[in-house]
């Protein structure tokens, strides 16, 4: 057992690093839950694009740098700590990538990761329905079949950045009359200024209009964006589910970074040791380096042949709680400031922490709720009974 | 970078657990705690034969080295199956003899220790050492002083009543300065991992028994692990249990690697692992309902054991001072 970084791999944190201090924007890029900030993170997926990091551990014909997940673990850390830009590019290089690669063909490959990677497509995830959230297999939009393709109908909500994302991915039942309703989903893709598309901006908690909800009207997809074989994307989306939970999307980078960021705070606001808040910002530090070396632990399991499982509802609620958390630790450090939410101009430096809070709310309910990860942890991880749900 | 147990150390931890299995340790912790030696001195020879004292002594003293992350792996399993006596005390009091440079101490202890003779305890900074009474040695350090007791106090009932507490009394100087205050600090850095590592193990074996009782036991006419309120609390014991055992590991490295780091590995681990064991213990006493407050049951050993051993060698509030220190 050790936690000795190669040199090889230090020299491509390194690499990363002098990017990054090279590289990373002075002043803050507007949220990209705004049409203004979304266009500034575009360009900046395309600046990382350009320099091969915006998904270093792709082939490198895809635009990636074959990195190891130890590698992809060390960028990530070195991007957070840098406090380089969020990612508007998540959602596709997270989500849709990872079942690319394991489930899509060549041509769809090759048509749709480089200019994911570089930024010109962006992608939301349209799984969601108004009456299908938890049970998401009970989703009713269609997909019918028609000459060369399919013709989506139906309703998708809560698809984050749709408003300004230029495609999306989703789950259509394709089979009305299956067994069972996990069975006889299709996995599609679709252009979100397709004919017959309405998007409709939603505004989030925090008031940001990146939120949408989708109509879809005999929508025509041709065959060559479906994802898998017709009836089984239940099983292709799930696949991407354990992505979203596990580690791909929740780096242990972000968590760490924001730590120290608290942690600095704290010092800098002159807290001491033994106080109840005090307590809170050791026990942010104590979770932010539990969930990194989590994630090393992980990839050495994976290294040894191993694969990510039911443990990414460990992680999903692990990184969501401590995420609430850390930032409700932060408002309360700066008292009066902590209600200043970013734009104010007073205290500006601190409306990033009333940022991080409102987006750390969102963590226990989106990517399945904490609820339903603790019935797949007792269920899966424990073996207890499946009960009601 | 290959942040797993190798198959050696897994090896080393899985036969330690089936001698530990075999052992009947939930009568030998009883007889401990009434005081009765017999039964634990006897599981201590067992456990010395299986080289694990040796991994807290030095190759010269007869000893395999000082092997941290072995050490921590054993103590998970001890934990596990919660073994009495003062094991964590004695590589605690192996590891400042060593460290000391005092050579005559550690010429008549060390290979004793090594060899599964000598079981001895070692109070820094609390009024009480643990077992004492059984303890062919004393060692207690204070303010830059370490003497050997002479003789102990009356042991006190203690919450966990295998952790038998009693002051311990008299004894000369051995040794003073500067010396003893870095040897006891390294001292209580080992006996706060592997008392982290009790607790992680503690915490897991508390966890299995829950599980499985819950699967069997009915009420409304189906097993109550299959209702959510149970499922979720079970959940969450796992996730503490599971974010704290890299931390152990990761401490149990800083320290065999001396880094500037370990004192704060060391303490978060600590947390963690304390808060997790104390967690996994009031989830299994609450979905054992009144059988899990009952002595009779083994499982109450476990219980009772949870609390203390997360405030041995320092208190939750104590270790987050250190991580917060940096
Ligand atoms: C910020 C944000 C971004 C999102 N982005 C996207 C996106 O890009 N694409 C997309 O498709 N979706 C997205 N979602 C939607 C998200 O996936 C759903 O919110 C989630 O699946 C939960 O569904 P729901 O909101 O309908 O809650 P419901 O399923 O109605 O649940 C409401 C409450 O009841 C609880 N509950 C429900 N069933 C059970 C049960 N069996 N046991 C115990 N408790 C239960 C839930 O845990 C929750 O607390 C996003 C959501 C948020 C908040």
């Amino acid at each position: 057992m050790d936690l000795d970084i190669a040199p090889a791999d230090e020299a491509f944190r390194a690499e990363a690093r002098d990017w990054l201090a090279a590289h990373v924007p002075a002043v803050p890029l507007p949220s990209l839950e705004t049409a203004e900030g979304f266009a500034a993170h575009r360009e900046w997926e395309r600046q990382l694009a350009a320099d091969r990091w915006s998904v270093v551990s792709w082939p490198r014909e895809h635009g990636g740098r074959d990195a190891s997940l130890l590698r992809w673990l060390l960028f990530e850390e070195e991007y957070y700590a840098a406090g380089a830009p969020g990612r508007v590019g998540q959602n596709g290089i997270h989500l849709l990538a990872p079942t690319l690669f394991e489930h899509g063909t060549d041509e769809q490959r090759a048509r749709v990761l480089g200019p994911m990677a570089r930024g010109e497509a962006v992608w939301a995830q349209a799984w969601s329905e108004p009456e299908s959230g938890s049970d998401l297999a009970s989703l009713r939009s269609t997909a019918v079949r028609t000459d060369g393709g399919w013709l989506l109908n139906g309703q998708k909500t809560w698809s984050s950045r749709a408003a300004f994302a230029d495609r999306a991915f989703g789950l259509f039942r394709s089979d009305p009359d299956a067994a069972r309703p996990h069975q006889g989903l299709s996995y599609l893709m679709f252009p979100l200024d397709a004919p017959g598309v309405t998007v409709r901006p939603l505004g989030r908690l925090d008031g940001k209009p990146a939120f949408a909800e989708l109509f879809l009207d005999d929508v025509f997809v041709p065959d060559a964006d479906l994802i898998g074989a017709p009836g089984q994307g239940w099983r292709v989306a799930m696949s991407t589910a354990g992505n979203e939970r596990g580690l791909t999307l929740r780096s242990p980078g972000r968590f760490t970074a924001a730590a120290g960021r608290l942690a600095a705070l704290w010092h800098e606001m002159g807290g001491t040791a033994g106080t109840a808040l005090g307590e809170r910002v050791a026990d942010a530090l104590i979770g932010a380096r539990a969930y990194q070396l989590f994630g090393y632990a992980q990839v050495s399991r994976l290294g040894a042949g191993g694969a990510v499982g039911a443990e990414s509802s460990l992680t999903k609620v692990f990184w969501s709680e401590l995420d609430l958390a850390l930032h409700e630790t932060a408002l309360d450090l700066l008292g009066p400031y902590g209600a200043l939410a970013d734009g104010a101009d007073e205290a500006p430096a601190h409306g990033s922490w009333a940022d991080g809070y409102t987006f750390s709310l969102a963590g226990p309910i989106y990517a399945g709720t904490n609820e339903i990860q603790r019935d797949l942890i007792a269920e899966r991880l424990l073996g207890l009974p499946k009960g009601r749900r | 970078m290959r942040f797993l147990p190798t198959a050696e150390q897994r090896e080393f931890a899985r036969t330690l657990d089936g001698m530990l299995g075999a052992s009947g340790t939930p009568a030998v912790a009883r007889a401990w705690a009434a005081g009765e030696q017999k039964p634990g001195r006897e599981l201590w020879a067992r456990l010395a034969a299986t080289g694990l004292f040796a991994l807290a002594v030095p190759e010269r003293y007869g000893g395999s080295g000082l092997l941290p992350v072995e050490l921590a792996l054993s103590f998970v399993e001890l934990g596990r199956h919660a073994v009495p006596g003062p094991p964590a005390e004695t590589v605690a009091a192996a590891a400042f003899l060593e460290r000391l440079g005092e050579a005559g101490a550690a010429e008549v202890w060390l290979p004793r220790i090594a060899a599964g003779e000598a079981v001895v305890s070692l109070c820094a900074g609390g009024p009480y050492a643990l077992d004492a009474d059984a303890a062919d040695a004393v060692f207690v350090i204070e303010g830059g002083t370490v003497r050997r007791a002479e003789a102990h106090g009356r042991v006190q009932p203690s919450l966990d009543p295998t952790r038998r507490l009693a002051r311990p009394l008299g004894g000369g100087v051995l040794a003073e300065g500067p010396a003893v205050t870095s040897a006891a600090a390294h001292a209580v850095e080992i006996a706060r991992l592997v008392t982290a590592a009790q607790c992680l193990g503690l915490g897991r074996a508390l966890l299995a028994a829950t599980v499985s009782h819950v699967r069997q036991r009915t009420q409304f006419q189906v097993a109550i692990g299959s209702f959510q309120a149970v499922k979720h609390r079970l959940a969450d014991t796992l996730i503490g249990l599971e974010f704290a055992q890299p931390l152990v590991y990761a401490a149990a490295l800083a320290v065999a690697e001396g880094a500037p780091s370990a004192g704060r590995e060391v303490a978060a681990a600590k947390v963690a692992a304390g808060e997790a064991g104390c967690a996994a213990a009031r989830t299994a006493l609450q979905l054992h309902g009144a059988l899990g407050y009952t002595d009779e049951p083994d499982l109450s050993l476990w219980i009772r054991k949870a609390r203390p051993l997360r405030d041995a060698w320092g208190t939750p509030a104590d270790c987050r001072a250190r991580v917060l220190a940096g």
